[in-house]
């Protein structure tokens, strides 16, 4: 009976540690909403920041944050779902596959300052674009690509065989057939996947210090060659370049909440979205 | 009667040749999965090819449109002549090819897409835009395919949404639609019931002298109904070519005889 | 005419998926080209030292010892908390867990890793600072061990994933023959599943490792960033990632200190790189068999 008495502890230890898990987990996101939700406002969504951003609202983060993620989205999306194709309908096993696929697992695990420092020494400065959108959303593409490229490719494994032979039996040419009966099943998986690395690109802080952030800029973005304010680099200001922390702690409470919710609103929506596709499609 | 190969000259009463193969030698990367095949397929008949599973009778149904092809490491030796021309020749058009030797699968797979879409995919991808003109072409190869009746109010509704059978006769009729010579079937039957069984042989039977039929299967009883020729596999050799009436009644070889009495496979 | 097009096709998709390589490429050549020339002058030796004081009135000190110390201590201490609580939560999810259960906390904890960092680094600023401080009674709560805790929390996710696949991969025959034999649910657990799914638990720790290590914000505003040589949990640390992020928005470019921050990110892509093939190598190993 002593081993029973054990296994119930054991039982008890592995229950614990598990929830205990959910419960940080719990704590963080109910503690930004709970805390963040009364900071929120019409004028803290639609202001400029004022007095170096302890007061106001936080306008201009968001317009910033929105373009990056736009410019992110617009560079890196066609480039990993061409190479998810590549790699997926096209590509024999050989030396140079190997190499591409050691590529994308290498820039997969590139810290993420690493990326900013790359962003700022090619985009920044070598190719002369400055401090700007366009260096950001490029940095940012490098570092989302891998996971882009992921899950494209297991978007178009979940296309079965017969698709692809069905139609080739038909006399389609094989681009015929990857463009006109492969695709357009699997588009729906790859953008859902690719939402979630997505959800990542606006709320990385690291890679867009030295290549696009702005520390104060109360105005808006008038061409991609222009610098911006980000959410998360803002909240990063908030949290730990400002005096008198305590009085502004409902506006770093607002930042973090708007910026869990964009982030977080993205990838409960693909989740959504992925539930729905798989009880849609059976082949 | 046809003899193994093509080493007999032909005769006055043989039927016209569609396809002719000549030692034809076929590997998956080092291992010969098919070995010296010589046939003549007859124009307008429906050939069977039977044996045990892994004989190499879906192997030789797919290098008839190159369907292998798709598969890396694949190799060809010999010659598939079908209308007078080698088809593994370099400056062959697989998709000419492959719009003139049609293929029915194993497993009904129509595209998730309308009935419409399904059957109008070929015209499309060949270069028919004209909606007037795909509609007619639809129509004409649903009929022909002996599904018009049980779909043509519902056209645009997916064609995941209907039946096993029904799936496989609107694959039959997506084939039609490109207007093919040659038919390939691969077990067109082998996932469906009885009775859907039933109404594809009596479709294969009404396609018999309009198309060349080539179809695998397992099923003895099925090949013994619907063709006209048969021939048997074993371990990636032609064993035995003949009238289906002969082979299932006086086999030649030893081993078909073993196979048809269902002494193996 | 169309054979062109498929072959222009094909082409240009080799070519996009080649951008992978190209950017892996580009990221060490800059490195290198940026970092190269610090070797010349003022050289190696002066990156052996253990004092980091880059921006000294009286000399310039680029001793890289307390920021790999930093990284290392901070690392380390995350993995110690992050392996037991991840690989215990992946067995709790995969084998005792209803399949309700399993539906819901499964997506519940990869919540946690799309956390952005910055937001993680937030509310250690506001949550564990103050609680690390009155429960050890520092002076400040800007700790190493602070910083651990916080890269444990983002390690957790990375941990359970990949795991909990590992250990549900596992046939379930193996467990069966376990039980047939006797063996209680437990034991069959630690006895059998677990040591069939090492490969998987194990890529997932590298993985995870990796993302701690290259992890910037969180640790940059908890850990208080004092450049010393140290292997005490409650003193203030430097990490390689804070140093970068901190101090290459003020160097003078081409600078010594600009060249020596090149340095420590060549150094955090080398061990970040050879830790990403050891978990490529565990990871096809589990998959295989």
């Amino acid at each position: 009976m002593a081993k029973k008495k054990t296994e119930k502890i054991v039982y008890g230890v592995i229950w614990f540690v598990t929830y205990l898990v959910v419960f940080m987990v719990g704590y963080i996101i109910f503690d930004i909403v709970i805390k963040g939700l009364p900071a929120i406002s019409w004028g803290f969504l639609t202001q400029m920041p004022a007095k170096s951003g302890s007061q106001g609202g936080i306008l201009p983060a968001i317009v910033g944050t929105f373009y990056l993620v736009i410019g992110t989205v617009a560079i890196a999306l066609p480039l990993g779902i061409a190479s998810a194709i590549y790699l997926n309908e096209y590509s024999k096993p050989s030396t140079f596959t190997r190499m591409i696929r050691l590529g994308i697992s290498t820039l997969a695990g590139v810290p993420s300052i690493v990326f900013g420092l790359f962003g700022m020494g090619l985009f920044v400065l070598a190719l002369g674009f400055g401090k700007s959108i366009l260096a950001g959303s490029l940095t940012l593409a490098c570092m989302v690509l891998p996971t882009i490229i992921v899950a494209s490719e297991e978007a178009l494994k979940a296309v079965p065989d017969s698709m692809r032979e069905g139609s080739l039996a038909l006399g389609a040419t094989k681009w015929q057939t990857i463009y006109k009966n492969v695709l357009p099943y699997a588009l729906p998986g790859m953008l859902t996947g690719s939402i979630l690395g997505i959800g990542r690109a606006a709320g990385e802080t690291a890679p867009i210090i030295f290549t696009v952030a702005a520390t104060l800029l109360p105005r808006l973005p008038r061409s991609i060659f222009d610098q911006v304010m980000a959410l998360p680099y803002h909240l990063y200001m908030l949290a730990t370049q400002m005096p008198n922390q305590t009085t502004i702690k409902p506006m770093q409470y607002g930042t973090a909440f708007v910026l869990l919710v964009i982030v977080l609103g993205v990838d409960v929506v693909a989740i959504i979205f992925r539930s729905r596709l798989r009880r849609k499609n059976k082949w | 009667m046809v003899m193994i190969g093509n080493q007999t000259p032909p005769q006055i009463d043989e039927p016209e040749i569609e396809i002719d193969v000549q030692n034809l030698d076929f590997y998956y990367g080092k291992h010969q999965a098919l070995h010296d095949i010589c046939m003549s397929v007859p124009k307008g008949m429906v050939t069977a090819l039977i044996g045990p599973s892994g004989c190499g009778k879906s192997t030789f149904l797919r290098t008839l449109n190159r369907m292998n092809d798709i598969i890396g490491g694949t190799r060809v030796e010999g010659k598939i002549v079908i209308q007078s021309k080698d088809i593994y020749a370099p400056n062959i058009d697989v998709v000419m090819l492959r719009k003139r030797v049609g293929m029915v699968f194993q497993k009904p797979n129509p595209f998730p897409k309308s009935i419409f879409e399904n059957v109008a995919y070929g015209p499309r991808i060949h270069g028919i835009k004209n909606r007037a003109q795909l509609q007619e072409i639809v129509e004409r190869s649903l009929v022909r395919a002996a599904i018009w009746d049980e779909v043509k109010d519902r056209l645009h509704i997916s064609g995941l949404e209907l039946s096993g059978g029904q799936q496989q006769r609107l694959c039959i009729a997506r084939a039609l639609a490109v207007d093919p010579d040659i038919l390939l079937m691969d077990e067109p039957a082998s996932a469906l019931d009885p009775r859907s069984t039933q109404r594809i042989e009596d479709l294969i039977a009404e396609l018999r002298g309009d198309y060349t039929i080539v179809i695998v299967t397992h099923n003895m009883q099925q090949a013994a109904r619907v063709s006209d020729y048969t021939a048997f596999f074993y371990e990636g050799h032609l064993i035995e070519f003949g009238k289906t009436e002969r082979i299932f009644t006086k086999p030649n070889n030893k081993q078909t005889e073993d196979y048809i009495t269902g002494r193996f496979g | 005419m169309q054979k062109w097009k498929e072959k222009a096709v094909k082409l240009g998709l080799l070519g996009a998926s080649s951008t992978s390589i190209l950017i892996v490429l580009l990221i060490f050549f800059y490195l290198i080209k940026e970092a190269l020339p610090f070797a010349l002058d003022p050289g190696l030796s002066s990156l052996s030292g253990s004092l980091w004081a880059p921006t000294s009135m009286l000399k310039e000190s680029f001793g890289i010892l307390p920021l790999l110390t930093g990284s290392l201590l901070v690392t380390a201490m995350a993995t110690i908390i992050a392996i037991p609580v991840g690989v215990i939560a992946a067995i709790y999810i995969s084998e005792i867990a209803r399949p309700a259960e399993r539906e819901v906390l499964k997506p519940f904890i990869e919540l946690l890793a799309a956390l952005p960092s910055v937001v993680i680094g937030f509310f250690g600023l506001v949550v564990f600072v103050p609680l690390v401080k009155s429960v050890f009674g520092l002076s400040t709560g800007l700790t190493a061990l602070t910083g651990a805790l916080l890269l444990a929390l983002m390690a957790i996710p990375t941990i359970i994933s990949i795991s909990e696949d590992a250990i549900s991969s596992v046939p379930s025959s193996y467990k069966q023959a376990s039980l047939a034999l006797g063996a209680s649910k437990l034991e069959t657990i630690f006895k059998i599943t677990v040591p069939a799914a090492l490969s998987g638990i194990v890529a997932s720790i590298t993985l995870g490792i990796g993302r701690v290590i290259g992890e910037t914000m969180a640790v940059l505003m908890v850990t208080g960033n004092a450049a010393v040589v140290t292997m005490n949990p409650l003193t203030s640390v430097r990490t390689m990632t804070a140093t970068i992020a901190a101090e290459m928005g003020e160097v003078a470019f081409g600078s010594h200190h600009y060249r020596a921050l090149f340095w420590v990110a060549l150094i955090l892509l080398g061990i970040t790189f050879a830790l990403n093939i050891l978990a490529q190598k565990a990871l096809s190993k589990y998959k295989l068999g």
